[in-house]
């Protein structure tokens, strides 16, 4: 932790040169809290398995002053899904790449680096920056305040529908150990609608990178954002992220968080549901092996009467990877009417695979119906015999077997194409074949 | 809320506690305060032996590097512990037939009779009161089985190889910070030793009762079953009513043989404070059991309805290859109640089983949480696990959390949680009135099959008792 601060403090100019002045303004009391809080510690109750100082310790290059790398990013990343009409967009080693893009959004709708969106709407900027993270995260959440660059920023004015997705591709490429900070700030005001999906990759080179992520979503009265994130890195990755979300009244949110292939990834996902009648929908799914690590923390808020949340994780581990899942709901004094579901399911598929889970449940009003259930296990011997006696062969039974298990997740995609091609994915990622982007094609 | 129900919440929960008197009795203290000296007054005047004053002051050198775990559900007022008495005896000579008349007085009035010819079914009772064990009947009978039944103390003086064998073996002094504390000053307990092949021809039992002022109790209990035995073994205590907080830490040990079975029963009715939350007992007790032989079985079964605050996890350890464990719980708060209660379920051996049934009702002020830890070792092949909790919410201002907690180290294991929260349904309520159920009844009613899982399982002279408890603790709050 030592060599970030005084790395901080040494390296001031450097670190606010290349970014707006508003987002500088915020360093200060995120190095101040940082400096209090520190890396959240392993054993804690809430990041029981997650030694977030153990692996920042290495002496990683920050990268700072750069502007990504030259060149048409569609062309040297190219991550598509087919039959996917989007609106796509670039981050690069946390900043965003300006390009030419091929389709125009509505206006008033803003998408595209947070340093620009600070130039151009600085009263948005200043209303909604940092506003969750610095009340509600921990030291992670500050360290990356200290030291982002730039990220994505959407922003949707009321009542503006935005149908086809919005895909943000996210890379690491860098060709040293580098630890990467980026931003998502989601603003929709009352009535907007929209989808983003986030794609998370990390270029074929032998470097190791870390990353962290904080992303903010606002979402107004009788709004509706639907956020999916996929990863697929590389063992070498590191990526934490924090998300925070903020629901006024009668909106919906949906969220997909799938890892197909990672090193060491903790995301946390901290959802208030402050109007009447918010509505969340909460996926996750890791398909991990090898020495993979997945832990996803959530903690649903619900504070205020008539809201609903569903909450669905799924895992299937196999050789000595670690799965952790912690999801706690709480249920404020008042909240009536409440209705919280939380699952969590899990295939473990080898002697040495590991899986930590813990829902929780913390209730303080007493009209609600809440339940969690979680399960850890294998696949079902009798539905194995059953596809052997009709003459499918075992290894053909067990992919179809666990493909089976992933797709209540993927049914809570609301994008056809995207479904399609995770599918396929899926089956890449079962059959061990290889599924990097450029594979896509 | 009816206006009917809303009568019955009124009357319930005005109810005294039955069991808050305080018996006069002389009793004879030792100094306030915990320090070495106390511990080594506390050994001498058990006339204990050097090797249990070792243990004691090794457990607390411990407990001085300790803090009070802070971790969970659960809001404990700063515990003064230089302001606690550790030793309290009342004076009465150990001997049902010779017993005092107040001392006699007090547990009929408890509804525990030491005459053994006025004992209807066959119980055998330790009484304990504050420090001492005051009684332990049936020792005869039992003694001709071979089986040991005695206070504590008895237990070091006339069993010392048993005791030395097996005290810590499941709970160590440094498990945690109340063990330490428990370790250092307990005073008495009971000891139950059942030889092997023998099944227990009555249920044991033994009786908590906190009499004196400003006192703490740090009871010791410690049993083991031998191969192929078995014994039943049921628990209650009560205290006064009184406006200061008194301290129980307590800490059982069960060790499981071969083959052996041990169903360990709780009624747990400590006074549990006042409307407004003040006084009760602090109840932080170490449960453990373990399960050292192959196909050993342990059944914890609760049903806490007292104390101001309870931290209670009571265990078990399946390292016996086809061992098998069982929790069965009915936690009711009210009023400013709080209890975070639950159990640990460790699985070592091959092909072990393990069951967990959670209920908890909360009402009034009260927060009642589940904490429940299944670990399945990666050794534990075939291992299996299914946890239920439920919360029922009787009010809109109490509190009903769940903290499971599943790590698994084995891919041939199988566990499974589930858990739900809800109040009792309109629509219940309206099925039950429009058949002509009062709502009075009615809301027993549910709120009695909502536990009877659990109820069944205790012994049948405490299952009436535990009904009873829960219609008083909570049956007139539900809402």
């Amino acid at each position: 932790m030592k060599q970030y601060t005084d790395f901080f403090k040494s390296h001031r100019q450097i670190i606010n040169q290349s970014s707006h002045s508003l987002l500088n303004h915020h360093r200060e009391k995120a190095f101040d809290s940082f400096s209090e809080k520190g890396f959240p510690v392993c054993g804690s109750e809430d990041y029981q398995h997650t030694d977030i100082p153990k692996w920042l310790e290495p002496d990683f290059g920050f990268y700072i002053g750069h502007r990504g790398t030259s060149g048409n990013p569609g062309k040297l990343y190219p991550c598509n899904v087919p039959g996917l009409s989007s609106y796509s967009y670039f981050v690069i080693n946390g900043y965003f790449y300006p390009h030419e893009v091929k389709k125009e959004l509505p206006q008033g709708v803003f998408s595209g680096s947070l340093n620009s969106f600070a130039e151009n709407h600085p009263e948005l900027f200043s209303k909604y920056y940092n506003r969750l993270a610095e009340q509600k995260g921990a030291g992670l959440s500050a360290f990356n305040t200290m030291f982002v660059q730039d990220g994505y920023v959407l922003y949707i004015p009321k009542n503006i529908v935005i149908n086809d997705p919005i895909q943000l591709t996210d890379i690491a490429d860098t060709n040293r150990d580098s630890l990467i900070n980026r931003r998502i700030l989601i603003i929709l005001e009352s009535g907007a609608e929209a989808k983003l999906l986030v794609c998370d990759h990390a270029a074929e080179n032998e470097s190791v990178s870390a990353s962290t992520q904080v992303a903010e979503l606002f979402i107004g009265e009788n709004a509706s954002f639907d956020f999916y994130e996929l990863e697929e890195s590389s063992k070498k990755n590191i990526r934490l992220t924090s998300n925070f979300v903020r629901q006024a009244s009668s909106s919906r949110v949906v969220i997909n968080n799938i890892t197909l292939d990672n090193g060491i990834t903790r995301n946390n996902y901290e959802i208030d549901l402050d109007g009447e009648n918010a509505e969340t929908h909460l996926y996750g799914l890791a398909i991990v092996d090898e020495k993979q690590r997945v832990d996803n923390f959530t903690l649903i808020n619900h504070n205020t009467a008539h809201c609903r949340s569903n909450e669905l994780f799924k895992y299937i581990l196999d050789h000595e990877a670690v799965g952790a899942f912690g999801g706690k709901i709480t249920v404020a004094q008042g909240a009536r009417k409440t209705q919280a579901y939380q699952n969590n399911r899990n295939l473990s598929g080898s002697k040495n695979c590991r899986m930590f889970s813990k829902p929780q449940l913390i209730i303080h009003a007493d009209d609600v119906k809440c339940s969690h259930g979680m399960t850890t296990g294998q696949l079902d011997e009798t539905a194995l015999f059953y596809l052997q006696s009709r003459g499918i062969p075992k290894s053909e039974a067990v992919f179809l077997l666990k493909y089976a298990f992933t797709n209540d997740v993927i049914q809570g995609v609301r994008i056809d194409s995207l479904k399609e091609r995770l599918k396929m994915l899926i089956e890449k990622r079962f059959k061990g074949e290889l599924i990097r982007c450029r594979g896509c094609f | 809320m009816s206006e009917n129900s809303t009568d019955i919440l009124d009357e319930l929960t005005n109810k005294d506690y039955e069991y808050g008197f305080v018996t006069d009795i002389h009793t004879e203290f030792i100094p306030k305060g915990i320090n070495e000296n106390v511990i080594r007054l506390i050994s001498r005047k058990k006339n204990e032996p050097e090797w249990l004053l070792d243990f004691r002051l090794q457990a607390y050198r411990h407990w001085t590097t300790l803090k009070m775990p802070e971790w969970a559900y659960l809001n404990i007022p700063p515990i003064d512990y230089q302001d606690i008495i550790y030793y309290a005896a009342p004076q009465t000579r150990k001997d049902s037939r010779n017993l005092s008349e107040e001392v006699l007085n007090t547990f009929d009035k408890l509804g525990i009779p030491l005459h053994e010819r006025r004992i209807p079914s066959g119980i055998a009772v330790d009484a304990v009161m504050d420090s001492v064990s005051v009684a332990t009947t049936f020792r005869e009978p039992l003694a001709e089985k071979g089986i040991i039944f005695c206070s504590f103390g008895e237990a070091v003086r006339n069993h010392p190889d048993l005791v030395k064998k097996y005290l810590g073996s499941v709970v160590s002094y440094r498990d945690n910070f109340f063990a330490a504390l428990n370790s250092a000053v307990f005073s008495d307990g009971s000891f139950v030793y059942i030889p092997k092949g023998v099944r227990c021809p009555m249920e044991l039992s033994t009786y908590f009762r906190i009499n004196a002022m400003n006192t703490g109790q740090f009871e010791r209990t410690l049993i083991v079953a031998d191969d192929e035995s078995y014994v039943s073994y049921l628990e209650g205590c009560t205290a006064p009513m009184r406006d200061e907080n008194q301290l129980h830490a307590a800490i059982v040990e069960i060790i499981v043989l071969e083959r052996a079975e041990v169903k360990y029963s709780t009624v747990q009715n400590w006074y549990p404070g006042d409307s407004n939350g003040k006084g009760g007992i602090y109840n932080f007790v170490t449960k453990r059991a373990w399960c050292k032989g192959e196909s050993s079985k342990i059944s914890w079964t609760q049903v806490e309805t007292g104390s101001a605050i309870t931290w209670k996890y009571p265990s078990c350890i399946l390292s016996g290859n086809r061992s098998s464990g069982e929790f069965y719980s009915v936690a009711v708060t009210n009023n400013y109640q709080q209890a975070d209660t639950g159990t640990k379920m460790i699985h070592i051996g091959k092909n072990t089983k393990s069951r967990i049934v959670s209920k908890g009702i909360s009402a009034g002020k009260s927060q009642n949480s589940y904490r429940g830890l299944v670990k399945i070792a990666s050794e534990a092949d075939n291992a299996r696990n299914h946890s239920q909790c439920d919360s029922l919410l009787l009010s809109d201002t109490c509190g009903a959390h769940t903290f499971p907690y599943m790590d698994i180290h084995n891919d041939t294991g199988i566990v499974e949680h589930e858990a739900t929260t809800s109040k009792i349904s309109e629509d219940q309520l309206f099925y039950c009135n429009q058949r002509g159920i009062p709502t009075e009844e009615a809301i027993g009613l549910i709120v009695n099959g909502y536990a009877k899982e659990v109820l069944n399982k205790l012994p049948m002279e405490f299952a009436v008792e535990a009904q009873k408890l829960l219609q008083i603790s909570l049956e007139g709050s539900v809402g």
